[in-house]
Formats: C-alpha cells, sequence, structure tokens
C-alpha cells in the first residue's frame, strides 16, 4: 500500500516539476528576446543550459534509466564552454585572439 | 588594450580540457547501444581544442598543435569509404557492417564490430570539419598581413 502511494506520488511530483521546468525555460526566452543588454542574455542562455540538464535528469527518473546520465555531463561541459565563449566576447570583443600584445 | 586576469579560466582549462578529451574517447566506444558514438565524441574532441584556443589563443596553440584539420577531414573520409568497399571486398553489398564477440586474455569477452571503423571516420571528419570552420571563422580578417594564417 504504501510502495503504490510513493509510485502516484513520484509520478504527480515528476509532472510538477515538468511543467515548473517549463514555465522556467518560457520565462528564459523572454528574457533572452528583451534582454536589455547582452549580459542579461548570456545570463538567461546559461540559465536554459541548466534547466535543460533537469529536464534530462526528470527524464532519466521517469524513464527509470541510467543511459541519460551522459547526456547531463555532456549538456554541462558545452554549456561552460558556451558560457566562456560570450563572456569572453562580452569583456574583450574577440572570442580567439590571434596575437598577445 | 590590458591584460585580462584571467588565471582562474587557465588553472581550470588545464583541468577540463584533459577530462573533456578522456570523455571523448569513452563517448566513442560506447557508441552503438548506449549514447556516444563517432559523431559526439568528435564534437566533444573539437570543444576541448576550442577551449583551450579560446584560452590561450591562436598562436600558442598552433605551436602546441601543429595540425592541419582540413586534411584530418580528408582522411576521415578516405577512412569511412574504405570501410565501405571493404564490404564489397567480402561479396557483401556496400556498407555492409558486420560484428562478433572475441576473447582476450586480459579484458574476457568483448563485443567488436565493424562499425566502428565507420565510427573512426566520422570522428575525424567531425574534429576536422568543425575546427576547420571555426578557425577559418575565428581568423578572418580584412588586412592583407593574416593571409598565412588560414586553417
Amino acid at each position: 500500500m504504501l510502495e503504490e502511494f510513493g509510485d502516484q506520488l513520484l509520478d504527480i511530483v515528476l509532472i510538477i516539476c515538468f511543467i515548473a521546468m517549463t514555465i522556467s525555460i518560457f520565462l528564459l526566452v523572454i528574457r533572452a528576446f528583451r534582454g536589455p543588454s547582452n549580459a542579461d542574455r548570456a545570463v538567461a542562455i546559461d540559465t536554459m543550459g541548466i534547466n535543460m540538464m533537469a529536464i534530462t535528469g526528470l527524464a532519466s527518473i521517469q524513464l527509470v534509466t541510467d543511459k541519460l546520465n551522459d547526456v547531463v555531463l555532456l549538456i554541462g561541459i558545452l554549456l561552460f564552454i558556451g558560457t566562456i565563449a560570450i563572456a569572453k566576447f562580452i569583456e574583450k570583443g574577440v572570442i580567439i585572439d590571434q596575437n598577445h600584445h | 588594450m590590458n591584460q585580462p586576469n584571467d588565471l582562474i579560466l587557465r588553472t581550470t582549462t588545464q583541468l577540463i580540457a584533459f577530462l573533456l578529451l578522456g570523455f571523448s574517447v569513452y563517448l566513442f566506444f560506447a557508441g552503438h547501444n548506449a549514447p556516444g558514438g563517432g559523431f559526439i565524441g568528435g564534437l566533444t574532441t573539437a570543444a576541448a581544442f576550442i577551449l583551450m584556443y579560446m584560452t590561450y589563443g591562436y598562436e600558442k596553440i598552433k605551436k602546441i598543435l601543429p595540425i592541419n584539420f582540413r586534411l584530418i577531414a580528408v582522411v576521415g573520409l578516405l577512412i569511412t569509404l574504405l570501410s565501405g568497399i571493404g564490404a564489397i571486398a567480402f561479396g557483401e553489398a556496400f556498407l555492409s557492417q558486420t560484428s562478433d564477440y572475441f576473447n582476450f586474455p586480459i579484458l574476457g569477452e568483448k563485443h567488436l564490430a565493424t562499425a566502428m571503423i565507420f565510427d573512426l571516420g566520422v570522428y575525424l571528419v567531425v574534429v576536422g570539419i568543425t575546427l576547420t570552420i571555426i578557425l577559418s571563422i575565428a581568423t578572418d580578417s580584412d588586412d592583407d598581413s593574416n593571409e598565412d594564417v588560414g586553417v
């Protein structure tokens, strides 16, 4: 009886979490389009990536599989590189500098 | 332009670039039955190289990695083509793949597939093409003094 209650609770919590993540990504898309400065857009895109990692983790809980753990790690690494590229573009104007002054 | 203080970026790049290269090899060998394969492994390797280019600049990494990435893309295409032609040599259709289980002394029974050769070609093509595109955009310049910088 307790296990049945646990399964139902997990399903309901997963659905609530998916909906919350979707609303969060929707609001972040609005911020990425309307952001007054480029730094706001950079933060919005970075946070969208974190939400993507969260959704992948929730999907792996719902599908009861561990195949998606690599995907979470890969999204995190590529997000890190993208954030560094945007930060360097905002600060220096070039991403790969050709010669040191 | 003053030199920015990027000590944290340089220190983390030393760690994360090697983590990325190891993870790309893992992804390359995890293919077929799990998330992974030649394409995503190649993209991860390219991401590691681009991280090093972003941190240390074009000139320094050009000295450390004197690789012609266009040549790598062509060699990868050649490996892919030869893995397809190899199937014709055994009387099968073009690009037929097979696999079998082999016993190794230390590793035990392993599943070896000829699709791995095809994947190796895809891996090299993805690394070569990604880095060629990104570096030729990054080193694009108006003045003629940089003409020999082309990847």
